[in-house]
This record gives C-alpha cells, structure tokens and sequence, in this order.
C-alpha cells in the first residue's frame, strides 16, 4: 500500500465502511462482507486527473461523462476536473447546473468541474467567478485559450484567490504559435509542416507567472511540455512564488520523433517537443518542479482525426493509460520512487484543486486503484473504454495494469 | 537489387541504391519516347488514376504521358470535378478508387503528408506528386537524372538551391536525394525563406547569391510563390529579383559550365532572366523530357512491387 499523504509504504490491510476508509493497519481480522486479496499488487489512493475534456454537455459524440468516468475507472482515476470548454462552456451558473445534472446522473465516480475564466471563453469579459463558486466548480481555466489581456487576466487571478479556487492557465500567445501543427524546428521543416515555436508557450507561462507574483496569488500552469517551461516555473518556485504545474504522459514518454508518419494520434496542443524537452520535463518531474501528471484527455471521433494531418483536431486521449505510461516510462526506467509517481498522479492534483482526495487516510473517502505493478498490455483500440479512440499509445507496450478501480467503496472498474 | 516499395511517397526515406535503380531504369525507359511509336505494354491492363487537389498542368500531364507510353488507362480526378467538394475525406476518395481497381493512384494534395496517409489506408500503389511543403520525389529525381545525363555523376557536386526554400517541397526532395547520393548542397534564399533546422538536413545555408553560384556545379533555381504568403514581410517581387534574381552578368562570374535547372513554371524576371532561361547553361526543357522516363520509372517499378506483393500473397 502506497499513501504518500502519510508516508504509508508497506504491506498492509484497509477496511472499508460506509463508503470511508475506516482502518489501516497490518492483518485486520474483523469480518468484512467483501474481500478484496491485493497480495502482489500496490494498492494507492484512486487517481486525481486534473485536465480532462468530458465533452458533455455539447459533444457527445466524442465522450460523455458516462463513457469518460468509465474510461477513467480503466486507468484507476477516479477523480476528475471537467474543463470548461464544451457547449455551452461552463462560464454561468445555469451550465454548471446543467453539468451537475448530467454528472449526478451518468458519472462512474467523481467529476469536478472547472469554470471558465471568462464568458463563452473568449477572452474578453470575466464571467462571474463568484457565481461560478457558489455554483460548485473549484478551479477555472479557458484551457484551449490563454487570456492574452494582462489587466483582466490580473483581476482573474485575485478574484480566484479570493474565493479559495485554483487557477489553471493554458499558457499559450497564440500570435506567436503561428498557426502550426508541430514542434517548431527541424521536425517542422523536415515534415513540411508549420511549426509552433517553444516562445509560444514559455513566454505565456513567464506572463502568468509574473501577474501571479504580482498579485501575490496561487497559480497553476497546465499541460508543460518544454525545457524553458520548466526552466521558469523552477525559478520563480525558488523565489517563492506559489506557482504549481502539470504535465502530460506524452511529454515524457513520446518525442516529436513520433510524428515522422503524419500520425494525427500525435497531434496535440502543445506539440510534442524535441527530446532535450522530453528531458527537461522528466528532470522536473524529479526534482519536484512539476508537480501533477495530468492526461489532458481530448478525445475526438475518427472523423476529425483520420483526415489530413494539419486539417486534424489537436488532442489525445489518455485517461487509461497515464497510470501506466508513468509506471513504463518513470518508475521502470528508475527516474522516479513509486511514492512519487502516486503522488503526482493523486496527492499533488488534490491539493492544488483544494478537494480532500488522493488519500488513504482513515475517514477519507474510500477512493482506491489496486494495481498489477509488473502486467504488461499493448494498448489496442478495441480495449479501450473511451468513446474515442485517438491515443499516441496505441500499439505500444506499457506495464502496469489496473486491477481494481473503487469509489467510494464502490468497485466502479474490475480488471 | 529489385524494387520492393508499392509506394513513393519520398526520398528521404529511400536509400542510395533505391534511388539509382530509379535513375538507371528511367535511363532504360527514356529512348521510347523517340521512338516513332511511343510505347511499350509494360503496364498494359493496369489503371493509373491522377489525383490531384491543387492545380498543376505539367506535373499531371507528365505522368499522364508517362503512364500512357507505358500503355496504362489513365484516369484524372482534379478537385473540381470530383466528390471532395461535397466534403469526401482523402481516405474514402482513395477506398472508392481502390474499388475502382485502380492499380496507382498519383496524388497531388496541399496538406503535408496526404500522400503517406493515403498509403496507409490502401493496398494498392500511391505515387506523391507533391505533398504540401513536404515532399515531391519524382522532380528531385528527375532533376538528378538531368544532372547526372549532364554532368555525368552527382557524387561530389556542388548544387545551390535558390529560392523559397520554407515552402518547398521540391527543395526538401532534392536536399535528400542529392545529399543521399554523395552532393554537396547549399541553399540560398532571404532570412525568412530558409526554414529551422534546414542543415540537419545536410544543406549548407547562404544568404549571399554570389556565395551560392561560387563553385557551384549546378543552380537549382526554385519558382516563387507570391501567391502562397500573405505576409508582410515576404520580399517583394522586384526586391527578389534584385537580390536573388540569375541574370547572366551574375553567372558569368559563375563556373563555366554549370548547369541551370527551374522546376518551373518560371516567373520570368523575377527567378531568373529570360536571358539566362534560354541561355546555354539552361536545361529547363531536358527536364520536362526527362520527368516523363522518371515517372515512367517510378510507374513501373511501383506496379512491379505491388504485383509481386500478390503473389506472395497468393502463394
């Protein structure tokens, strides 16, 4: 059992009741109505995926909150934040009710959701994050957009903080992402396709970085995928500024290398980087600079992603195989302790988005992933439990198979 | 060595020898189109189908000679006559022509990759005929067979570019080629024509024209695209003309013999001067003659891999 919330790793048993973890202690001998035996496997608090599109309400022939949680169960999440960027984008309270609806209905485990920072996410006019509070989401993002005005970006920044809710930027000055596909660089010129360079992002991250440190707030940058990126968010975590960030499994497992076929399976916004930036990322992941592993699952229909490469929807799915992709690449290859993986993929996300998950401790909801730590699987299409189906990993060979997937002391996925 | 590829789709990923069995059986194919009767059976019964989304006249009419001194039936599918306007994707235009039993499909198409993509989803042979900035093998290679029927080797050759090099792709075709068969490549454009990364391709880059021609073998001069950047900061045509323009006083100072290739069609007086254009050093109609053995080549030896992939398949 691995609990980085209390330092917990060892050989031991918990008891369940009522949905709450009530005991963890070594050989509980009281009767329980239902065992689960976990010998051999690590079992560890369900995952908190803090970036995942839903796509509900809106577009449901991508992913709903039925097919998505279910997937998540697949991959042992069993918390997730909701991005904002669906139809209608969750910027009032009456499409956050909405969601609640849906949510309280189709989800498999726990949806959070993130409100838009500004109306329909344009950019142009904050919504009404007050609103937004008391209508229940816990962060607030335009991801897929940056707010490229400084003034209102500022007052963003304040309002959430005021309010005790986590803001995640989606740093990225799209003046400077020149309308590309891929990686700017070698790649880029070698494939004949348009590039987006790395300013695009490190310059956007550099900016929400300093209107945090000037409003003296907490921010969290999404999805980093450069050495720059990291570069930055380390320093001004030394300086004291109260930055966090995440990063995808494909920006440390894949390389812009993969593109060489045109696949559109490795489009995604950003791009997959050179592997000096694959480095960085794993680098930062040691160190502690990156905080949270986070899918960004972007599922899209084969419609939008069998075409053309730079007519494709940038995005990938990767609810189910961030667990493993993060045991393959991090645990395998001895980057990271298995402490620290969990923690990014459970604790850390918790915290930031403030909810009390990622924990085995005794009164904590009963939210568990048992894990075969050694089971290899190919990831196939017609296994996975997404609607859609576009993920870089297919055809690879990732170890690490989830067994259990439990919510609340409910089994929601069975391996 | 035998052909073992159903698809061209670019040079960067044949090796030297491929790329020799191409030139040395466009070499075998080039003496028929002097005959009094321009034709040999070699593809007789099998369909060739031009795809092409972008407008082009020489690169299609080319194959479709090609491919008729082979004796093919061809087929052509420009973008407004087809399906693709009412929203077809590539990949179901390909399956239904792949239903048709066409045996080629030579596709044209503005998005990088579409070629790759194709071939992907087909079983049978699909020819790049430019894809995008991407890749356009069969002028690279016809451009290397002029040069070789000229100069009598690549090996050791100084060849410069010149042109818009970003939006290239008969520049990245012919960057691998020459590269691959032992030619020493520079590329010559204004700061913002020369794409990231050009040199781990294997090209040198210059600014200077006079650099470029100094030395050189042979010029490869790219047509510009005025039409294909909107931006600002793109030099304007007499600028280019000034700057990088081939005029005869600029080869003069060049070696004596080299050898001036265009992939054409040619912006007279602003790649080049008509001077230079019909000048001696000219090869700018070799090549069009040429690119009909080359494509003769590549028709063949495509439709052999693919026959002998059946058989395999059969046995």
């Amino acid at each position: 059992m691995i609990d980085p919330a209390n330092n917990l790793d060892e050989v031991c048993d918990i008891l369940i009741d009522n949905g709450k973890i009530s005991k963890v202690a070594k050989n509980i001998r009281n009767g329980a109505d239902e065992t689960i035996d976990a010998g051999g496997k690590i079992v560890m608090p369900g995952l908190v995926d803090m970036h995942v599109h839903l796509r509900e309400p809106g577009r449901e022939d991508k992913e709903t909150v039925a097919t998505g949680t279910y997937a998540a169960a697949h991959g042992g999440v069993v918390s997730v934040l909701a991005m904002p960027n669906t139809a209608p984008a969750m910027d009032c309270e009456d499409s956050v009710a909405l969601l609640k609806e849906i949510i309280k209905k189709d989800a498999k485990n726990n949806v959070f959701i993130c409100g838009a920072i500004t109306r329909e996410r344009l950019g142009k006019e904050l919504a009404d994050i007050a609103k937004l509070k008391n209508a229940g989401v816990v962060a607030l993002s335009d991801d897929g957009a940056s707010v490229d005005d400084d003034a209102l970006m500022l007052e963003a920044l304040k309002q959430a903080a005021n309010l005790g809710i986590a803001m995640i930027c989606h740093s990225e000055d799209k003046s400077l992402s020149n309308a590309g596909v891929v990686n700017a660089g070698f790649t880029a010129t070698r494939l004949g396709l348009r590039g987006i360079s790395k300013e695009s992002e490190y310059k956007r991250v550099e900016r929400d970085i300093r209107l945090a440190e000037q409003a003296g707030v907490k921010v969290h940058i999404a999805h980093v995928s450069c050495k720059e990126s990291v570069e930055i968010i380390r320093e001004a975590k030394k300086r004291g500024v109260s930055v966090t960030c995440e990063t995808a499994p494909h920006y440390f497992a894949l390389n812009e290398e993969a593109l060489l076929n045109y696949d559109p399976n490795m489009k995604m916004n950003p791009p997959l980087r050179s592997k000096a930036d694959v480095e960085a990322v794993k680098k930062g992941l040691i160190d502690g600079t990156v905080d949270a592993i986070a899918s960004d699952h972007a599922p899209h229909t084969e419609n939008e992603k069998e075409i053309e490469f730079d007519r494709a929807e940038f995005g990938v799915v990767g609810l189910e195989t961030e667990l493993a992709a993060g045991i393959s690449e991090l645990i395998d290859t001895g980057l990271l302790e298995w402490r620290e993986l969990v923690k990014k993929l459970s604790l850390n996300p918790a915290k930031i988005l403030g909810v009390n998950k990622g924990t085995l401790s005794v009164g904590a909801d009963a939210d568990i992933a048992i894990v075969d730590p050694d089971k290899e699987w190919i990831v196939v299409k017609k296994e996975l439990l997404s609607k859609s189906k576009n993920s870089p990993f297919l055809g690879r060979k990732l170890k690490g198979s989830v067994g259990y997937t439990i919510c609340a002391g409910k089994i929601v996925y069975k391996g | 060595m035998a052909w073992q590829k159903k698809d061209l789709l670019g040079l960067e990923e044949l090796t030297r020898e491929e790329i020799e069995l191409i030139l040395n059986t466009a070499d075998s194919f080039k003496e028929i189109s002097t005959r009094e009767i321009k034709k040999v059976p070699a593809l007789r019964g099998k369909t060739v189908v031009n795809l092409f989304y972008e407008p082009s006249t020489r690169t299609r009419v080319s194959f479709e000679v090609a491919a008729k001194r082979l004796s093919a039936d061809v087929i052509n599918i420009a973008t407004e006559t087809s399906s693709v306007k009412k929203g077809e994707t590539l990949i179901d235009t390909g399956t239904n022509i792949q239903a048709l039993k066409a045996d080629i499909i030579v596709v044209r198409h503005n998005s990088s990759g579409a070629a790759a993509m194709l071939a992907r989803h087909l079983a049978i042979s699909v020819v790049n005929a430019g894809d995008g900035w991407h890749e356009h093998p069969t002028q690279a290679l016809l451009d290397i067979f002029t040069l070789k029927e000229k100069l009598g080797k690549i090996e050791g050759l100084n060849v410069s570019i010149v042109g818009d090099i970003a939006h290239s792709r008969v520049a990245r075709s012919n960057i691998w080629g020459l590269t691959k068969l032992g030619a020493k490549v520079t590329v010559c454009a204004p700061k913002i024509l020369i794409p990231a990364g050009i040199e781990e391709m294997g090209a040198r880059v210059t600014y200077d024209i006079d650099e470029a021609l100094k030395g050189a073998d042979a010029l490869n001069v790219l047509r510009m695209q005025f039409e294909r950047d909107e931006s600002a900061a793109f030099p304007k045509q007499l600028e280019y003309f000034k700057n990088f323009g081939i005029t005869g006083e600029r080869l003069a100072k060049a070696k004596k013999n080299i050898v001036v290739m265009h992939p054409g069609p040619i912006n007279r007086g602003i790649e080049m001067s008509s001077e230079v254009a019909d000048g001696a050093n000219s090869v700018i109609l070799e090549q069009v003659t040429n690119g009909i053995a080359v494509r003769m080549a590549v028709l063949f030896l495509v439709a052999q891999a693919a026959e002998s992939k059946k058989d395999e398949n059969t046995h």
